[in-house]
């Protein structure tokens, strides 16, 4: 009861800030998944939480320094005064209980929130996975279940989790799509993962978050969510494309250029996605599996 | 008057011996933050050691045999750098620049020794540039010898020190530092010993 | 014969680069023909740039750290302006490959050449004259590591007129800073300047650290020590600990680019996530070098012009404890994204939260500082209010940016930009700004004038949030750091309003300049007689305003806290010996300046390849090295007449100056600083 009052609030909160900055379209908080909405939520919590030390300092201060001001020989003058046990404890309580409150949000949504979960629906959708491979300076993404690439374009289906695979032909880049929520670096010879999901349809902003070099400024790419319908049409579409994605035209995608327009390909070769992780991987490495997940989460194919 | 002279000299006797302390005080700290380098490199190694990318691993390379008699010229010539602060602190001039000479060609014969190796595994074929491995190991153990050079440097010119100006205050200040520093060398050489070559040889 | 060194490498065709260049080389040639003309030359060779004096180091330090400010700060308002009209179409004036070096200049200038400089120079100046010290233990070390660090300036600037510097953001990560994408020298500057100065700066903090801990005047226990030097102790601990990590990064990261070694790179087992690490592992202790002196300030500056003791000083010391080791144990909030398991990143994420703890009391402490006070607004304390109230506002975001679920969608954001400005301007800077106007008097001997740095205060304060608050904006919107151009119209009004804001901090730093001049024109009419111009209750305020080279004619026995408040209020001011004894001191060396010479030498001759220079500048190094191991002559004794001489001209004028003022100098200070209110 208490839980739902306190959204309840949050929401309205949320609404009215969105409000108050502007009518603040796209961004982060104007989510459209459920990640980037339990982000959202979180970081007004968290900041309302820290508001509640950060405003008393503020008024203190502005008060304190008036109230003694020098001039004002009506206030009461302790030269000597420099310490009691009271307030003591108080300074040290009171951050202390808010860290604690703010620690075991954290500890909770840093796992609910972790990249690497898979989403559950309510109707227990089976994700789609889309791998994405970050190069200088556009970023690529294959279908493996679909056997078709883009270029500068996701699309997605509204209401499907979906679980991107992420690594990087090149420097270390980071994948994000702000409306939709969390971001992950994407780095060569590794695979990262970012699990998101759209409630609705519609186009979102997608971009490298991490500076790559001198196209990195154009480095953007558009997400779109569509009905799961529009998306059977959309990915016919992309089969009807002219060019298959095999070994020659990648390595020539792979060159580095800016501001490439979108771009889709027909097929892919199979297994693609592996073998750029792999190509940095040794011939002779203990840990050969691709799969192998190490502790961080990051799966290092060393 | 006369009582004056003596405060003043007692007062110049104390400040050089306050400033000895301090100095081998400050060559601590400086020891400590060098720990630290080593910490970073040891750390790196243990990410990166085994990373073979291909190439060899520590078990096909590692001669141990050579490595041991490495290992025993630095801890005898602790041992013979010892024998120089034994001789200092009974103020024998010569006996010190005996000592630390015979630590010297013990230091100068695991340079030798160090770097005889690092020509065979180029010679090899197993240069730094083969794998993240094969980096960190030169990184490592290289920073050592640099380490361990830089100590012989130093040695050359203390005995020259100890030779003109003999054992004064400050010659036992730098003769102490550089003391530290040795057995330091020593320590690090212990942990670069058993960490990269016992247990490269035993897990491969 | 020199190496990757042509002619083509100095960008005669780009107009704004040369345009800079031709400002340093005119400002350079105009103040060698001012010295020349006033024959100064001599002067300034012995008594500053040969000097083992800390106070006259202390002063170089920050006479760089603002001359840095202003390339720091030229390089702000390119990127500001830049941003504020790159939208869509227009692609603004700066091509990418000039606006990356700028950002990266940006960030390295000044972290390292600016916010670094600004508290070593305030360490220098205060922490021997606290404690009650002759000297620093390694006077001669002092003097090396202040020209090291000068190399490191120079190497920076000198990437602008030959070469390029690095477009890889401050940090460098790898692989984008490894030769296969970065095969220029734009990076190898970067390593050489921060190497070089590293070195220096690890020197700093042993010296420092020995200096606190070894020469503490008789009876000042570590808790009898000013707040000041206690911050300025776990400072030293902070570089002495995480220095030596940053000196092997980039070490490794040199390793890769000249052997060809593969710590960092892509191929053949490089791991870039180690230098992320290492660097972290650093960076992040180094956010607390720079703060936790700037702490100290604060809490001199309140106790100071409240009149009143420091509140909680015990709290106030275990926090700084706990901040120094905490600082260690956070570093992996700088990558929260990089997909590290969700328990790795909430340990991380709650640590950096528990250091808002020990921040929280610090505030809190200083608050109840000016509580049952006579607070006086002046300059210092200005700056410390506005301090109080921006870095809670910091630290707040920071706590935020410290959970990773908020991280996720924040991180590289403007967002965090702005937080980091938050603390660094609201922190560093201003506490900076407050040292500088609360010390100066004490290492010049009169004081700065207060209209001028009100005006200054408030338009560092209102322009800091003008240009940061539309950042926090931005970052919600989904704007990311580093963007030369960006499609989304929203953006622009808000960067627009960051540009006129970063105009008004200039103004802010023009004023501190008119300030500076103003006061030295004044200079007759403010001076600071007495040694002790704002009723200070710590030992620097003891000793005459220049102090004499020798800090102390005599060594004060210390037995409680704010030991001058108590000498002051038994009447032991100014204090007079019975008699004096002659004192023993370092004498001047250019050593130093030479140890610097050689290394600019190796540092340029490595980024250039050019392995001749490189290997002589390496031998002048050890050359000089020797050479000072064999010199005899370095220290002396300052005779007794002299001593009586200097301190008698003194006495006679704070004498006089009681005198004319009412008896005790506590008295004096009231009217002095009346005009203040």
């Amino acid at each position: 009861m208490k839980r739902t009052k306190y959204s309840a609030f949050v929401r309205w909160l949320s609404m009215a800030s969105a409000v108050l900055l502007s009518g603040c379209k796209a961004g982060v908080l104007d989510p459209k998944g459920p990640i980037g909405h339990d982000e959202r939520t979180l970081i007004i919590t968290a900041v309302l939480l820290m508001l509640v030390v950060v405003i008393p300092v503020i008024v203190m201060t502005i008060a304190f320094a008036w109230k003694y001001r020098a001039s004002n020989k009506k206030a009461e003058y302790r030269p000597n005064w420099s310490h009691s046990n009271k307030i003591e404890v108080v300074v040290w309580t009171v951050p202390c209980i808010i860290i604690l409150i703010l620690g075991t949000i954290t500890w909770k949504t840093t796992h609910s929130l972790d990249p690497f979960k898979p989403l559950e629906t309510a109707d227990n959708q089976k994700p789609i996975t889309i791998e994405v491979v970050a190069l200088d300076w556009k970023w690529l993404f294959i279908y493996p279940e679909q056997h078709i690439a883009t270029v500068n374009q996701v699309t997605f289906p509204e209401n499907v989790p979906v679980r991107f695979k992420v690594t990087s032909d090149t420097v270390m880049n980071s994948f994000f799509i702000p409306q939709l929520g969390s971001q992950i670096y994407a780095m060569a010879g590794m695979q990262t993962e970012v699990n998101l999901l759209a409630h609705e349809t519609g186009t979102f902003d997608g971009m490298s978050a991490h500076f790559s070099g001198d196209g990195f400024a154009h480095m953007n790419f558009k997400a779109i969510a569509t009905s799961q319908s529009q998306f059977n049409e959309w990915v016919n579409k992309v089969k009807q494309a002219q060019d298959p994605l095999d070994q020659a035209s990648y390595d020539a995608l792979a060159k580095p250029s800016e501001q490439n327009p979108v771009a889709y390909y027909s097929s892919v070769k199979p297994d693609l996605f592996k073998s750029i992780v792999a190509s940095y991987m040794n011939s002779n490495s203990d840990t050969a599996s691709v799969e192998m997940q190490s502790d961080s989460g990051v799966t290092d194919v060393r | 008057m006369s009582t004056d002279v003596l405060d003043n000299a007692h007062a110049h006797e104390h400040a050089h011996h306050d400033a000895s302390s301090t100095r081998v005080f400050g060559f601590w700290i400086y020891i400590m933050s060098d720990c630290i380098l080593f910490a970073a490199l040891f750390a790196t190694y243990a990410v990166l050691g085994h990373n073979y990318a291909g190439g060899p691993t520590g078990k096909e390379i590692f001669e141990l045999d050579g490595v041991l008699i490495e290992t025993f010229c630095l801890l005898f010539s602790s041992i013979t750098y010892g024998f120089a602060m034994v001789a200092m602190n009974k103020g024998q001039r010569q006996l010190v620049i005996l000592w630390l000479a015979i630590t010297f060609i013990l230091g100068a014969s695991f340079v030798g020794l160090e770097l005889k190796e690092f020509s065979h595994l180029i010679a090899e074929g197993h240069s730094w540039q083969q794998s993240a491995f094969l980096s960190s190991f030169f990184a490592l153990v290289s920073t050592h010898g640099l380490h361990v050079s830089c100590g012989l440097i130093w040695m050359v010119f203390m005995m020259l020190h100890v030779y003109r100006h003999g054992l004064t205050e400050l010659n036992q200040a730098r003769l102490m530092c550089l003391s530290l520093f040795w057995h330091f060398l020593d320590i690090i050489w212990i942990f670069v010993f058993t960490f990269v070559y016992l247990l490269g040889v035993l897990n491969g | 014969m020199l190496g990757k060194l042509t002619l083509a490498d100095i960008p005669y065709d780009n107009p704004i680069v040369m345009g800079a260049v031709g400002f340093m080389v005119l400002t350079g040639l105009i103040i060698f023909a001012l010295i020349t003309y006033y024959g100064k030359w001599t002067y300034l060779w012995k008594n500053w740039l040969t000097s083992v004096d800390h106070k006259k180091i202390g002063v170089m330090y920050f006479v760089v750290a603002l001359v840095m400010l202003l390339r720091g700060f030229s390089d702000a308002i390119l990127m500001r302006s830049q941003q504020a009209v790159a939208l869509g179409a227009d692609q603004g004036y700066l091509p990418p490959e000039h606006y990356d070096q700028i950002f990266t200049a940006h960030g390295v200038i000044m972290i390292f050449f600016v916010a670094m400089p600004f508290v070593i120079g305030l360490i220098n100046i205060v922490v021997p004259l606290q404690i009650g010290a002759r000297d620093v233990a390694f006077p001669y070390l002092n003097s090396v590591s202040f020209w090291l660090f000068v190399v490191g300036v120079i190497l920076v600037n000198l990437s602008l007129a030959i070469g390029d510097f690095a477009k890889t953001g401050w940090l460098a990560y790898p692989p984008l800073s490894e030769m296969q994408y970065s095969p220029d020298v734009g990076v190898d500057y970067y390593i050489w300047s921060l190497q070089i100065s590293g070195i220096g700066t690890l020197l700093t903090g042993i010296n420092f650290f020995a200096t606190i801990i070894k020469m503490r005047a008789p009876g000042m226990t570590l808790m009898k020590m000013p707040i000041f030097s206690w911050t300025a102790l776990c400072t030293n601990v902070l570089i002495i600990g995480a220095f030596p990590v940053l000196t092997v990064t980039l070490a490794l990261l040199t390793l890769d680019r000249y052997l060809g070694m593969h710590f960092f790179t892509n191929a053949l087992g490089g791991d870039m996530m180690m230098y992320i690490n290492l660097i972290w592992i650093w960076g992040h202790p180094e956010v607390y070098i720079l703060v936790l002196p700037v702490f100290g300030v604060f809490s001199e500056v309140v106790a100071t012009y409240s009149k009143k003791p420091l509140f909680g000083y015990t709290s106030m010391v275990y926090a700084t404890i706990a901040i120094t080791v905490l600082s260690f144990v956070v570093w992996l909030h700088h990558f929260f994204t990089m997909g590290s398991g969700a328990n790795v990143n909430a340990f991380f994420g709650i640590m950096t939260m528990i250091i808002a703890i020990p921040t929280g009391v610090k505030i809190f402490n200083w608050l109840f500082t000016m509580y049952g006070g006579r607070v006086e607004f002046s300059t210092p304390l200005l700056w410390t209010l506005g301090f109080m109230i921006t870095f809670s506002i910091g630290g707040m975001t920071g706590v935020l940016l410290a959970v990773p679920g908020a991280d996720f969608v924040l991180h590289n954001s403007l967002f965090l930009i702005a937080h980091f400005h938050n603390v660094i301007i609201g922190g560093v800077v201003f506490g900076s700004m407050a040292g500088y106007a609360y010390w100066f008097p004490k290492a010049f001997g009169f004081t700065l004038n207060e209209r001028w740095g009100k005006y200054s205060f408030w338009c560092w304060l209102v322009g800091f949030y003008l240009a940061f608050m539309p950042l926090y904006y931005l970052g919600f919107l989904g704007m990311t750091r580093r963007l030369d151009h960006y499609d989304n119209p929203a953006f622009q009004p808000w960067l627009i309003l960051a540009a006129f804001g970063a105009l008004i901090i200039l103004m802010g730093i023009i004023f501190t300049i008119v300030q500076l001049v103003v006061s030295i024109r004044d200079r007759h009419e403010n001076q600071d007689v007495t040694g002790d111009p704002w009723g200070g209750r710590t030992l620097e305020w003891s000793t005459s305003s220049p102090p004499p080279f020798y800090n102390f004619a005599e060594i004060p026995v210390i037995s409680e806290l704010d030991t001058f408040h108590a000498m002051k209020e038994k009447g032991d001011y100014p204090h007079e010996p019975k008699q004096y004894k002659e004192i023993h001191m370092p004498r001047n060396t250019g050593v130093g300046v030479f140890v610097g010479l050689f290394s600019f030498i190796f540092g340029f001759a490595m980024t250039w390849y050019i392995w001749w220079m490189a290997i002589a500048g390496a031998l002048g190094i050890l050359g000089c090295m020797i050479w000072r191991s064999f010199d005899k002559d370095v220290d002396y004794y300052v005779p007794v007449e002299e001593i009586e001489r200097i301190e008698g001209e003194w006495l006679e004028k704070v004498h006089n100056y009681q005198e004319k003022n009412g008896k005790t100098s506590t008295d004096s200070t009231t009217t002095q600083t009346a005009y203040v209110n």
